[in-house]
């Protein structure tokens, strides 16, 4: 059931959103260097968990909400809206994921 | 007391399901006059051949909510002073609901929702057996109480503004008898129901604005209706009484 998905999706999403943003504020302090940010992340299974996570639910998240704007405003209907909906999910994930492979496993 | 020297100036839209304007009217301003009685008025002393629906004029029938100064209003138990702008007020069909003429639309899409909705009692039970004990004070009572005033006026199927985007969503007023079901313990068709509210267009695509609960006239409170609908299709979603050999 979407709204369900959309919910437990939202209550992943809050607490990791607070973790990064107060890891945004941590993590240039000694400057914003990709290498620094780079040696902590390479190789850690917590941030690849972390991040992991962050982007499944999003692209759950974002999916179904973008589909209920295309069901009220743009009026889309049946198989358009869902091939647009998997579209955005697939690709926040397909991205997502690639940002965090190059990050911790590359 | 009737003083002449007042008068009303109503803006009253006249039209019919290819479209319309707006007509002006000058109207007796009197102490005691609702929107229905200016209304009343214009057609019995301007134009006879305004249309527009009432029955019982005291606030339990539900057929004369009309858009009064852009808010859905029960125009019989609305006083003009109440509403009027510097004594002019602007009166329109409701919203969401396809206009027959003038101020009387086509209430018959908002009932097949209550159908839809599974707002009918499905009976466990007949007059042979014994009568269900139901404390008023149980939570489930309370619950179906506090929603089962609505007498279908619509105001909220009007305010409401995913109606307004969606036009296969069931509405409130429809969400709402639905909920007062889902707590009525005679009731024997709870997962068929939860199955349909739970549906696309029905609770879950409600967004909380509230404007069904803040223009009710009779101050009930659909969006908690609603709220206990997505609570209860949910945790029966989630402990597998939402499918369908469920019953």
């Amino acid at each position: 059931m979407l709204y369900l998905a959309q919910r437990i999706s939202a209550m992943i999403l809050a607490p990791l959103v607070l973790v990064h943003l107060v890891l945004i504020v941590y993590a240039i302090q000694g400057g914003l260097d990709a290498a620094e940010i780079l040696t902590r992340t390479r190789g850690s299974v917590i941030w690849g968990t972390f991040y992991g996570l962050f982007v499944v639910a999003v692209s759950v998240h974002a999916a179904i909400g973008l589909r209920t704007i295309g069901q009220e405003w743009l009026r889309l209907k049946g198989g358009v809206l869902d091939a647009l909906a998997l579209s955005a999910g697939l690709g926040l994930l397909v991205l997502g994921t690639r940002a965090v492979y190059a990050v911790v496993a590359a | 007391m009737r003083d002449n020297s007042r008068q009303l100036e109503v803006r009253v839209w006249r039209g019919d399901p290819s479209g319309g304007r707006h007509i002006d009217y000058r109207v007796p301003e009197l102490d005691n006059q609702t929107v229905l009685d200016v209304v009343t008025w214009i057609q019995r002393n301007s134009d006879p051949s305004l249309s527009y629906r009432f029955a019982c004029r005291v606030g339990m029938c539900g057929s004369c909510a009309m858009t009064v100064n852009g808010v859905p209003r029960w125009t019989c138990r609305t006083h003009v002073r109440k509403v009027a702008q510097d004594s002019a007020l602007t009166v329109e069909p409701l919203r969401n609901l396809p206009v027959i003429k003038d101020l009387a639309c086509d209430m018959s899409g908002f009932f097949d929702k209550w159908d839809r909705a599974m707002g009918r009692f499905h009976a466990t039970a007949n007059r042979y057996d014994a009568i269900a004990a139901i404390s008023p004070d149980s939570d489930r009572r309370r619950e179906a109480d506090a929603g089962i005033e609505c007498i279908n006026c619509a105001v909220c199927y009007a305010a409401c503004d995913v109606v307004a985007l969606r036009t296969d969503y069931l509405g409130p007023a429809a969400l709402n008898r639905a909920w007062t079901l889902v707590n009525d313990a005679r009731d024997g068709a709870q997962s068929a129901r939860l199955r349909t509210v739970a549906s696309d267009a029905g609770c879950h695509s409600c967004h909380s604005h509230q404007s069904c609960s803040t223009w009710c006239p009779n101050e009930l409170n659909p969006t908690a209706s609603i709220a206990g609908l997505k609570r209860t299709s949910s945790i029966a979603a989630l402990t597998g009484k939402l499918s369908r050999n469920a019953g």
